[in-house]
């Protein structure tokens, strides 16, 4: 009896203590990976720069797309603010003019973003909460 | 018209069915014939046949393109290919929930033929459960997703199917993956009868183990077919984006994963009862959240067919009022089955089994909390933030290595206790050539992540183990080719994940670009018109460093209905790797967004998940036979 209690007890403090690596484990990591979703108007208020991950969030603003062979340039409008970006590589189908768009990379400055990635959602009608509210409040 | 309204009907004649079997069978609990009569056949039967019915019609207004059906005009659209308008049935919310009801009352129906063995009471409660869980959908169905909804005055056309849907592999993803999702019903619905008659013994396990692993094998497939489309369709090269969407499909992949593993235990040895009972439960628990993050919008997705919250709070109250009933029968039962405490040694197959449960069940946390996080995060602080793979890769690769050692030397232990008499030379020396081999490998293509290294390591000892099992023993054959496709999945997996290549640029017709791994030129493009789409294929040629030409003709679809551009990439598949080309419109400039990758291994993936699924088969046939 005293060993199936003693057993239980190790058993039980086992589970806690893996219980609690996990947790810990989880949040460690989270902090390093989580990658913040910001719209153009957000970035203006920013009083520094940080140089963490980011997604913008917003529309492609029409007739701003601009392209040459290794880059891509175009800005990101919530239409209130706006943001240039630029970016080397692949775009998903739905990236175009008057779409929605959401940029992965780094702010270089206030006014510009480095793009790593380029996500688009693949439905037609999709669009950034952020820009169905600026929508909604013109 | 007509046919609508029969369909309609029929569901509701579905409905009171379900509430005279509850009843029925409540009232059959008490007597003393054991027999289960041709009653409850009958019942079932109608049951099904309601549905069936209601499917048909459904399929039969899609095929006709009668637009006085909502749900055909919402998705459908006259100039579809047949073969799309009859995928098109299950390819939106209304139908795939039909599509959902079809499989539910298949299964208890075959339950019920295929448990003549098992006690009646049993039988009967599961019946109840089951049923309880079949008028939650048929509610559902009816009040919230009716897919038999009049209009009038009756569109000419339709609205037509979203054309990246439009595909073969996801044509018959939905069913399969529901195939998963409902077996996982049959055990939650199983586990609690067996629970209540204090049923949850050696017999019991063999006859779940059955449904357990026919739900294994189709939720398997199921993920394999919705990873294969996003390889080839959404057109990025990737299979797994650790997306919510594809998380909430992995995660009761997992607990029935680990669920298949402990049924074995308790079919041998009459232990872990409590756990098995949690592990069943959960499963279904994951996969019907899973259903109502994917149906009510909060996840945005292809999946999320109409942002409708009535029929996310609907789902969610449903799920939480099965949990609880869950936990109430749990804790009122739960003591009366646990009678006997065997004693446990360290070193045993059910020590490791129990182990590697709780690795998964880590894996399950850690996907859990990386799905869901985020969107507590939004609830409460309006802060959107996207956890990517990074996150995942971090917490779950370097648990593989013990995962994957436990899983090399656990199928050869002992039940109960295992004696270390000698030392396996053997076994360190596969350990040892396991690890030269893949730090060769890490050397010579200059990867220098130390831990990728000794996760490949592992990876390989666990192939090389099995590999030596399937020459040594010939008994169990399902367990040593499942252990087999996971070192090999995981091989894949990461040998893809470090030696893709890949090379963008925009590029006008007549480019010619250098780029690492060749020269790539854009020769020409020419157009077609098809029934419902224009298509534009460009014609490119690739020139290795070895001076082979390959010529790669990637797609662009304009459909006409809806207006979606798609664009369909060109891969050539070879034994070790697929060269990978897709292109995509900018706007009028003339330029494309030309892509084009090398991924190793791609058709080893595909192989290995493959014969995971032809694992869980050869056991299933087994034990059947």
């Amino acid at each position: 009896m005293v060993r199936k209690v003693k057993l239980r007890i190790l058993f039980l403090s086992f589970i806690f203590a893996t219980v609690v690596l996990t947790i810990f484990l989880i949040l460690k990591t989270f902090e390093e990976n989580v990658v913040y979703f910001i719209s153009p108007t957000e970035i203006k208020s920013l009083t520094e720069l940080d140089n963490k991950k980011l997604r913008v969030g917003g529309m492609v603003k029409k007739g701003s797309i601009l392209t040459t062979q290794n880059k891509i340039d175009f800005i990101i409008t919530d239409f209130k603010n706006e943001i240039k970006v630029t970016y080397s590589g692949s775009v998903p189908n739905l990236f175009s003019e008057g779409k929605g768009v959401v940029a992965e990379g780094y702010l270089k400055d206030l006014n510009s973003f480095k793009a790593s990635k380029i996500l688009a959602k693949h439905d037609e009608n999709y669009m950034p909460p952020e820009v169905l509210r600026a929508l909604e409040d013109k | 018209m007509l046919f609508s309204n029969v369909g309609h009907y029929s569901l509701i004649f579905g409905l009171i069915i379900s509430v005279i079997l509850i009843l029925h069978s409540i009232k059959r609990l008490n007597d003393n014939n054991i027999i289960l009569g041709k009653k409850i056949f009958y019942l079932l039967f109608s049951q099904f046949f309601t549905v069936v019915l209601s499917l048909i019609f459904l399929i039969y207004s899609f095929v006709i393109s009668d637009f006085s059906n909502q749900t055909v005009y919402n998705n459908s659209h006259s100039t579809k290919p047949l073969f799309y308008k009859i995928s098109g049935t299950w390819g939106n919310h209304e139908g795939s929930l039909l599509l959902w009801m079809f499989v539910l009352t298949l299964f208890i129906f075959i339950f019920f033929i295929k448990s003549k063995n098992q006690p009646k009471n049993y039988r009967l409660l599961t019946i109840t459960f089951q049923q309880i869980i079949i008028i939650g959908f048929f509610l559902f169905l009816l009040l919230t997703s009716n897919p038999f909804n009049y209009l009038y005055p009756v569109p000419k056309e339709g609205l037509g199917l979203n054309p990246i849907l439009q595909d073969p592999a996801l044509a018959i993803h939905p069913p399969f993956l529901y195939l998963g999702y409902v077996g996982s019903s049959i055990i939650f619905s199983s586990s609690l009868a067996a629970l209540i008659q204090n049923n949850v013994n050696k017999e019991w396990a063999v006859h779940i183990k059955k449904w357990i692993l026919s739900t294994w094998i189709f939720l398997t497939l199921g993920i394999m077919l919705g990873s294969i489309w996003a390889y080839y369709e959404l057109g990025w090269g990737g299979f797994w984006f650790w997306d919510p969407v594809e998380n909430v499909s992995l995660m009761p992949w997992i607990c029935l994963t680990a669920l298949l593993h402990t049924i074995v235990v308790l079919e041998k040895k009459s232990i872990l009862k409590t756990w098995i009972l949690i592990l069943s439960i959960s499963t279904f628990t994951l996969s019907m959240s899973g259903t109502f993050l994917v149906r009510s919008g909060i996840l945005n997705s292809v999946h999320t067919f109409a942002n409708d919250p009535g029929r996310g709070v609907f789902i969610l109250v449903f799920l939480l009022a099965l949990v609880l009933l869950a936990i109430v029968i749990f804790f009122l039962y739960q003591d009366k089955n646990i009678k006997v405490e065997k004693k446990i040694f360290w070193m045993s197959k059910e020590t490791v089994i129990l182990i590697n449960n709780w690795f998964m069940m880590y894996f399950l946390s850690v996907i859990l909390v990386g799905t869901l996080y985020p969107l507590f995060l939004e609830v409460l602080t309006n802060n959107k933030i996207s956890v990517g793979p990074p996150f995942y890769h971090k917490l779950i690769l370097p648990f593989l290595v013990p995962f994957m050692f436990l899983m090399a030397i656990g199928p050869n232990l002992k039940w109960t206790k295992h004696n270390f008499n000698k030392i396996n030379y053997q076994q360190i020396l596969l350990l040892i050539v396991a690890l030269i081999i893949s730090f060769l490998i890490a050397n010579l293509n200059g990867v220098n992540l130390l831990f990728v290294t000794v996760v490949i390591a592992f990876g390989f000892y666990l192939f090389f183990v099995t590999l030596k099992d399937f020459f040594e023993k010939k008994y169990n054959i399902s367990q040593k080719l499942a252990h087999f496709a996971f070192s090999f999945f995981i091989l894949s997996v990461l040998f893809n994940g470090i030696f893709s290549t890949e090379f963008s640029a925009n590029m006008k017709i007549g480019d010619k670009i250098h780029f690492d791994e060749g020269i790539i030129k854009f020769k020409k493009i020419e157009t077609y018109n098809n029934k419902n789409y224009k298509s534009l294929v460009g014609s490119f040629e690739i020139q290795d460093k070895k001076n082979n030409l390959i010529n790669l003709n990637p797609e662009i679809r304009i459909y006409n209905q809806p207006s979606i551009l798609t664009s369909e990439a060109d891969i050539k598949t070879s034994f070790f790797y697929d060269k990978f080309l897709v292109f995509n419109i900018l706007k009028d400039d003339n330029f494309f967004n030309v892509r084009y990758q090398i991924k190793p291994f791609m058709l080893w993936i595909w192989i290995s998940i493959l014969l995971l699924a032809t694992s869980g088969l050869v056991s299933f046939i087994k034990k059947i036979k």
